[in-house]
């Protein structure tokens, strides 16, 4: 008899079920605390990971391996009273052009002068962004065109008066779903003729590029602006690899063409897309940080409850316990049941904690809200984490069970 | 074969030392049906733990079937719960909420007896114990004080022990369903030749044993077998 005298596992589970049935309300409510926990920790998650994905990717829309060119001193020792960056006149277009035949692995450069006018067209109005570019500001903002085309050089050189638009500034002077190519829009009550509308991109904020109007930076410069200067010079490098050589290149070659020597003193600073990213990147997971750990309290006050119900059930069932002593359980069988007991709660709460969590994400994205996403390596922490919690939390209360005297717990009242 | 020798235990609480048995000797033949009698604080719920090896004697030595019990460790005195001795208490102490059946079988689990041969064992168990059948799937909560004492006294035989202890079995239960939960003692002694020690503080329910052993403040004053009318 000797030989077999261990107890199985599935004696163990089958004890543990019937022992978690027989209190089916205080069961289920200390496995909602578990289930809250894992589900917030799964949907912050999820959340703080879409909210990265959706930032990271509305920078990336702006172009890739983008570098841009503002004017104005960005370290200007506190020497200069700063006028905002953009309205200080000291980029040209041909700095824009020297860049692209001096410097390596410079894929495109777009000189920009941007400014906000009033449009009329056939009595209609709006106000909204005119762009004076050349034809490489497609290639170098990720832009697509639904009809008509782009600006081209030929436009260029003879100042022409066309227009590019968005497609929201199109429904807005035209109305939905009217073909606006060949018309006329009145710009600072000068004519152009409109010979493209823009893909939508999807963007917001302060530069939504579907709610802009292009034209020839010539053009712009000419009639609207009535100046030579460029607002801005984007700037795609061939690769993310040869940014920062790009970036320290145009740095020089500005400063030897504007005569400055000391690069404290630049008139112009200069903007990497991968810096923003890498700072959005770590706000977000600043944020994600911060939200999962509003939800892993969460889950410890729900092992702190599991802590407490298995304390309360080693007392209510200590005659249990001593019944089970006299007729033969060993310290660590007690001690294995009451520990399952526990960690068999935290699964089932960590189950269907993975679920809701999941479901709530799912709402998050379904509802357009946010573009969430729960990775396999959320679901696997969560587990693992209700798991341990089990166990920790578990240890204590079962360790008193499995402590109990049976004379004692057998004259328990 | 029980073999009990000079046992004593010596409570400590603080300073005091309170003697709860002061020297008992005996000895129990297999088959026999003894009552351990003596009224509260004679020190034989002492001796009951002492015999159902919940508890140890400060010294003194008990034999059961030849191994030495009093010098045994807590795994090893489980062990010897769990193969030699039938525990009936007064409260019963069934699971609540679980059927006849699985109430039964609880000590095989704890023994590791496969579970097909479980139910075989905890039924003919029952059957010996005189529950009808028509009660095996019936939850504890669902049954008589009578029949719930005999689902007791079925899972102190399942596991077919040397020794059935039965701790005032009768104490809650009337003087008619005692009547008859004693028949069963007596039953599994004489027809089973179970060896049987009823541990009591009534002479009504100590008369339905062959012998009769009296204790009082830890020593035994009386060891009869003539009791008889």
């Amino acid at each position: 008899m000797n030989i077999k005298n261990k107890m199985k596992i599935s004696d163990i589970l089958e004890e543990t079920y019937t022992a978690l049935l027989s209190n089916k309300a205080r069961t289920s409510l200390t496995i909602l605390g578990i289930v809250i926990g894992i589900a917030s920790v799964i949907a912050m998650i999820s959340i703080g990971a879409g909210a990265q994905g959706t930032i990271e990717s509305n920078i990336k829309s702006i172009g890739s391996n983008l570098i841009t060119i503002s004017p104005g001193a960005q370290r200007g020792l506190g020497l200069q009273v700063s006028s905002g960056r953009g309205s200080a006149r000291t980029l040209t277009e041909a700095d824009g052009y020297s860049i692209k035949e001096e410097i390596d692995n410079v894929n495109a450069v777009s000189p920009e002068l941007s400014g906000r006018y009033q449009v009329v067209a056939k009595g209609t109005n709006t106000n909204t962004s005119v762009i004076g570019v050349i034809d490489t500001y497609p290639t170098v903002r990720n832009l697509e065109i639904e009809e008509g085309s782009f600006i081209t050089s030929q436009h260029l050189r003879n100042y022409s008066k066309v227009a590019v638009i968005g497609p929201t500034v199109s429904s807005d002077l035209f109305g939905e779903d009217i073909n606006a190519i060949g018309k006329i829009i009145r710009i600072k009550n000068i004519q152009f003729t409109v010979i493209g509308v823009t893909k939508a991109k999807g963007g917001s904020g302060f530069s939504n590029p579907d709610d802009m109007i292009f034209v020839p930076i010539g053009s712009a410069q000419r009639f609207l602006a009535g100046e030579t200067y460029v607002s801005s010079i984007s700037v795609q490098a061939s690769d993310s690899e040869s940014m920062t050589q790009v970036q320290q290149d145009i740095t020089t070659l500005l400063l030897d063409r504007h005569n400055i020597s000391v690069p404290e003193m630049a008139d112009f600073s200069i903007f990497n897309q991968a810096d923003i990213l890498a700072t959005a990147s770590s706000i977000t997971d600043t944020f994600t940080i911060l939200l999962g750990s509003v939800a892993g309290i969460s889950l410890v006050v729900g092992g702190i409850g599991i802590m407490n119900m298995m304390l309360t059930t080693v007392t209510e069932r200590t005659r249990e316990i001593g019944l089970r002593k006299a007729i033969g359980a060993k310290e660590k069988d007690i001690n294995l049941q009451f520990l399952i007991e526990a960690v068999m709660l935290t699964f089932i709460g960590g189950l269907i904690g993975v679920f809701l969590g999941w479901l709530i994400s799912f709402g998050v994205t379904y509802f357009d809200i946010l573009q969430t996403k729960v990775t396999i390596k959320s679901i696997l922490l969560a587990f693992t984490i209700s798991a341990s919690i089990g166990i920790i939390f578990g240890y204590y209360p079962a360790r008193r069970a499995a402590k109990l005297n049976p004379i004692e717990a057998l004259r328990y009242e | 074969m029980i073999e009990i020798k000079n046992v004593t235990k010596i409570y400590k609480t603080g300073s005091v030392e309170f003697k709860a048995l002061n020297g008992v000797s005996f000895k129990i033949e297999d088959g026999e049906f003894v009552a351990i009698m003596g009224p509260s604080g004679s020190g034989k719920s002492t001796l009951m733990h002492i015999l159902g090896a919940l508890d140890t004697p400060s010294s003194g030595m008990y034999f059961l079937d030849g191994r030495d019990v009093s010098s045994m460790s807590d795994e090893q005195l489980a062990d010897i719960r769990r193969d030699k001795i039938g525990f009936v208490f007064q409260s019963f102490n069934l699971l609540p909420r679980t059927t006849v059946l699985r109430n039964v079988m609880l000590p095989l689990v704890y023994a590791g007896v496969k579970e097909e041969e479980r139910e075989k064992q905890a039924r003919s168990a029952l059957e010996a114990a005189g529950l009808n059948e028509s009660h095996f799937v019936h939850k504890s909560n669902e049954l008589s004080g009578g029949q719930i004492q005999r689902v007791a006294i079925a899972r102190a035989l399942v596991n077919n022990p040397s020794l059935i202890l039965a701790d005032e079995p009768t104490g809650n239960l009337d003087s008619k369903t005692g009547e008859i939960v004693l028949g069963t003692f007596k039953r599994l002694n004489k027809e089973l030749g179970r060896t049987v020690i009823l541990i009591t503080h009534e002479h009504d329910v100590a008369e339905h044993a062959d012998r009769i052993i009296h204790i009082r403040d830890g020593i035994i004053i009386e060891d009869s077998r003539e009791h008889k009318k």
